[in-house]
């Protein structure tokens, strides 16, 4: 057990900051951001990879957190929801949820949040298939999804309303 | 205190009550700023696991700890005796269960359910707590599980033996001429099984809990997710041996709750424990998905036996007469309440007059029930609309116009129903219409024709149901008629702080419904001025907010009990503003106005330039005081009002009497193919229309009613806590349970009406709940799909596999579980 607990030194980039840290191998990338970076705005909500309020964007792309080891994403560059906002404007995904009324106890929303900040990336003007299949991986039990549609439809530069 | 509504009510829409406006809570919510349980690291902070039972029923012969007592960074390892020789058995409120039923919070001598807690471990890191949790040795010797709702009152084996059966309450329920009802029948339907499955809202947080025991001042505090703290306290304080005014309890943001949260005292009990163990060190438990499946709680399961159904030559229901079977689980914790709260809604939306139930409540080996997001209600309304569409089915009458036939009528609001309920407003006929035009119901009948000229199983449902809101506490009374329990009430403070802001303090313990939001608007209304101007407290903190033993968000309620006392206490806040504005402009308060000027909110000489603002009057109160005259020293700009709904106790004997205040209903209608390669249903149409009377924030209302539907689609079509026979638990995960998605879920088309409630002071109704609407149309539809086949409804939960079974089950000649007697 020793040896597997044995603590290993990683470089990250988070939200634009690097930073060096010695952890467990079996920290994951979650408990990483939220016990020991204090970053408490990605949530845990499952135990099975189902819910996605652990969402973040590693390298560009949406993961759950709670299914990476944080030495596996040793080197990389990692945006949570706090790094989302900008010079003190929120980001336009950020502002739209808001906007649509997207949330209501705000539990999901970080993981909503970046899962939709990565489909616009990846498509700037997705269909109402492409918004249902980007945001699949992410589950919400108060809004009933109506509002996020139109909010990731209002994101996008669409009538989200 | 009064219980007469505020006089100078704002009725109706207003500047800021009635708009859709954007919620405040937004804000520190889409920065991944809000501050749930799980946030918080207190200095000195251990962590507790728990070590659950793999078996449902089962004897503990041995436990050992002592692996994992010598696990690195554990502190110390509490087992199920251990924690019993330091509590009393938590409350029942069932009367015949008191020292038949011990609920302590942790098995002693036997598990009674699968993920019980045996063992709990504190550690220095939960990852340590959790190594050594692997390390603990348990000996069970299985007994005979009860899984089953329905064979547990005849079962041999007990799951509390000194109850002599597992039957935990039980009563009659009698209303109208019921035989005579049936000797006059043009019809009588029999309907020997209908049963409601076990599902949960589970919360996307789960449970979690930080207790500190101050061992200097004897105080427990805890920061926990527990959504009804004035309960919670009930049973914490008698359990721990110590004053209800030794509890603190504190909450920020919750996520998510929908009732599942209100029984987690247990764990909260444990680990205050363990911090008085360790000193007083703050002790955190976080429930895992899987456990807040196995061992959170669960909604009430039901089953409906031997139902007869009496009608006249017309369809219309004359009578009803079945025997309810309630499943509670291993412990009735806040039950036995849920065998009176569905009376809250006895005849559904229904004329009927004649109703008898013989209606029992029994444990089983399963998860302790909760009070689930439509609780208690929700099964029997199902139950009412399963029996109405089926008659309309067997009669042949088209299924709107069965629904026709029997509404109570707009005109004969307020409606009081067989056992004294008062339906205070509604218009049932007016729903079904505009659903039906939201839905294009005529095209769908069309569409239907040709779909089954082609053999395809199209169906097109209508469900309609009750979200009854604002309980009255004396129904408690009817399960056990010495309960402490009665009316409702909530308390809220508006104060004018010393430079001037106004600061408002809720009692309610919001979980996402956007109290803090709607506390502005009507405070805004009361002063005139924008809710920007306007601070609300989020949370819920006992030795901060105001709050009475009804405090909690749960039964639909906030618009109006929760609204009233903010009302009430920002009109009187208004008063003082007035009086002492009066003395310092020298003015009458007859000539005044409230607004908001260039300094800020003030009060000011209507047609004049002369004002005054807030901060001077905090002023006049708090600092420069001296010249106050003595008139006005009962001003403390610190307005407290109670609001308490107008109940009397109902008669325990007859079981009569008003049980809620409000009435929103909801009226639905699916259009749902049944694939004939897959069996899957597939949702194509959906409409929703709701009337929870007069809107305070049309944003939120819509909210609520978007997130009560996907919970009742969910339901319907995807979400079972099931069981096998030996008592595991088969949809533990929340990949096994499902959860509805974006993927499954379709894009509503959603209307409403609005009858004002005339029994709160803003026509408001409580609503969120949803009364499961989804079930019912989901069953409905799948009804009028496969009526043809020979298979009728009977169950509340239709996967594809399901339904490929009751089609199977037709085809091969079984029972339809159905039966018409056609009398003359
Ligand atoms: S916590 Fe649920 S997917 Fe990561
Ligand atoms: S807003 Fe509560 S889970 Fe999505």
């Amino acid at each position: 057990m020793s040896a597997a607990n044995k603590r290993v030194r990683i470089r990250l980039t988070i939200n634009g900051a690097s930073r060096e840290l010695e952890i467990e191998p079996r920290r994951l990338l979650v408990e990483l951001l939220r016990e020991d970076l204090d970053l408490t705005g990605t949530h845990i909500g499952c135990d099975t990879t189902y819910c996605g309020a652990c969402t973040v964007l590693l390298n560009g792309r949406n993961v759950k957190s709670c299914t990476v080891f944080a030495v596996q994403a040793d080197g990389g560059e990692i945006t949570t929801v706090e790094g989302l906002e900008k010079d003190g404007k929120l980001d336009a995904v950020q502002e739209a949820f808001a906007e649509c009324h997207g949330l209501q106890c705000g539990y999901c929303t970080p993981g909503f949040l970046m899962s939709t900040r990565a489909l616009l990336s990846r498509v700037a003007h997705p269909t109402d298939a492409q918004i249902r299949k980007g945001i699949a991986g992410n589950t919400c039990r108060c809004t009933g999804y109506q509002n996020i549609f139109k909010a990731v439809r209002a994101a996008a530069g669409g009538a989200g309303k | 205190m009064s219980t007469q509504p505020p006089s100078s009510g704002t009725t109706g829409k207003g500047r800021w009550v009635g708009q859709p406006l954007r919620r405040r809570e937004e804000s520190r919510l889409v920065r991944g700023h809000g501050l749930f349980v799980d946030d918080y690291k207190l200095a000195g902070m251990v962590h507790l696991q728990f070590v659950r039972s793999p078996y449902a029923h089962a004897r503990i012969t041995h436990v050992d700890t002592s692996a994992a007592a010598a696990s690195p960074g554990v502190l110390c390892v509490l087992t199920g005796e251990q924690v019993a020789a330091r509590v009393n058995p938590f409350i029942e409120i069932g009367p015949g269960c008191d020292g038949k039923i011990v609920d302590l919070p942790m098995a002693v001598g036997k598990v009674r359910y699968q993920g019980e807690p045996v063992v709990a471990i504190v550690a220095e890191t939960a990852a340590d707590a959790a190594d050594a949790a692997d390390l603990v040795e348990v000996d069970y010797e299985p007994l005979e599980p009860v899984i089953d709702g329905e064979a547990a009152a005849t079962s041999k084996s007990l799951l509390h033996e000194p109850l002599g059966s597992n039957v935990n309450w039980h009563s009659q329920f009698e209303y109208g001429e019921v035989d005579a009802a049936f000797r006059d029948a043009a019809y009588v339907v029999h309907i020997p099984r209908l049963h409601f499955h076990r599902f949960s809202s589970t919360p996307l947080e789960t449970n979690v809990v930080i207790a500190t025991w101050n061992l200097k001042e004897d105080t427990i505090h805890f920061l926990s997710t527990n959504s009804f703290p004035a309960f919670a306290v009930q049973f914490l304080s008698p359990a721990l041996g110590v004053r209800i005014d030794q509890l603190h309890m504190e909450s920020w943001d919750i996520g998510g709750g929908f009732g599942i949260k209100i029984t987690s005292y247990p764990q909260m009990a444990v680990c205050a424990l363990a911090s008085k163990q360790l000193g007083g060190r703050p002790v955190k438990w976080v429930e895992t998905r899987t456990e807040h499946m196995l061992a959170s709680a669960h909604g009430n399961e039901r089953t409906f036996l031997d139902t007869r159904v009496a009608l006249d030559k017309n369809g219309v229901i004359t009578a009803i007469d079945s025997r309810h079977i309630d499943d509670c689980g291993a412990y009735p914790r806040y039950e036995p309440l849920g065998c009176i709260i569905w009376a809250q809604v006895l005849p559904a939306c229904y004329r009927f007059r004649n109703f008898r139930v013989d209606f029992s409540q029994v444990v089983t080996n399963k998860c302790p029930v909760g009070p689930n997001r439509g609780y208690s209600r929700m099964q029997h309304l199902w139950f009412i609309e399963r029996c109405l569409d089926i008659c309309g089915h067997e009669l042949g009458i088209p299924t709107d116009e069965m629904r026709l036939r029997n509404y109570i009528r707009p005109d004969e609001f307020p409606y009081t129903t067989p056992n004294g309920c008062v339906y205070d407003s509604g218009n049932y006929p007016k729903m079904l219409e505009l659903a039906k035009r939201l839905v294009n119901w005529d095209e769908w009948k069309k569409n239907q024709q040709i779909a089954r000229a082609e053999g395809r199983w199209l169906g097109i449902g209508i469900g309609t149901t009750l979200d009854s809101g604002t309980n009255n506490f004396g129904q408690a009374r009817i399960v056990n008629a010495h309960a402490p329990y009665s009316g409702q009430s909530k308390a809220a403070i508006v104060k004018l702080d010393i430079y001037g802001e106004v600061v408002v303090f809720m009692g309610s313990v919001p979980q996402g419904q956007g109290h803090e939001t709607v506390a502005a608007q009507v405070v805004a209304e009361v002063l005139n001025i924008p809710p920007e101007m306007i601070a609300v407290k989020p949370g819920f903190d006992s030795l901060q907010n105001v709050y009475t033993g009804h405090t909690g968000t749960y039964a639909s309620q906030f618009a109006v009990t929760g609204l009233s006392a903010i009302h009430g206490a920002a009109e009187k806040l208004r008063a003082e503003l007035e009086r002492l504005a009066a003395f310092a402009l020298k003015a009458e308060r007859a000539q005044l106005e409230f607004g908001a000027g260039k300094m800020g909110p003030e009060v000011r000489v209507r047609g004049t330039e002369k004002s005054i603002n807030y901060w001077a009057l905090a002023n006049l109160v708090n600092v420069n005081n001296a010249e106050l005259p003595q008139s006005m020293e009962d001003i403390t700009l610190n307005c407290r009002y109670l609001y308490k709904a107008p109940f009397t106790v109902p008669d325990v004997e007859k079981k009569y009497g008003n049980l809620t205040l409000t009435y929103a209903s909801q009226l639905h209608i699916a259009v749902i193919e049944v694939d004939r390669e897959t069996f899957q249903p597939k949702i194509l149409a959906y409409a929703a229309v709701d009337d929870c009377g007069t809107q305070i924030n049309p944003r939120i209302v819509a909210g609520q009613m978007h997130g009560a539907t996907a919970h009742g689609i969910g339901a319907a079509i995807m979400e079972t806590c099931e069981y096998s026979p030996e008592g595991n638990m088969l949809t533990a995960t929340f990949s096994d349970y499902t959860p509805i998605t974006a993927v499954n879920m379709p894009e509503l088309l959603c209307g409403d009406i609005e009858s004002p409630s005339p029994f709160s002071y803003n026509g408001a109704k409580g609503m969120g709940e949803g009364g499961a609407a989804p079930v019912h149309t989901v069953c409905a539809a799948l009804q009028d799909a496969l009526f043809s086949t020979g298979v009728l409804i009977r169950d509340s939960f239709h996967t594809g596999d399901r339904i490929f079974e009751a089609v199977r089950r037709a085809e091969s000649g079984a029972d339809r579980g159905v039966r018409v007697e056609r009398r003359g």
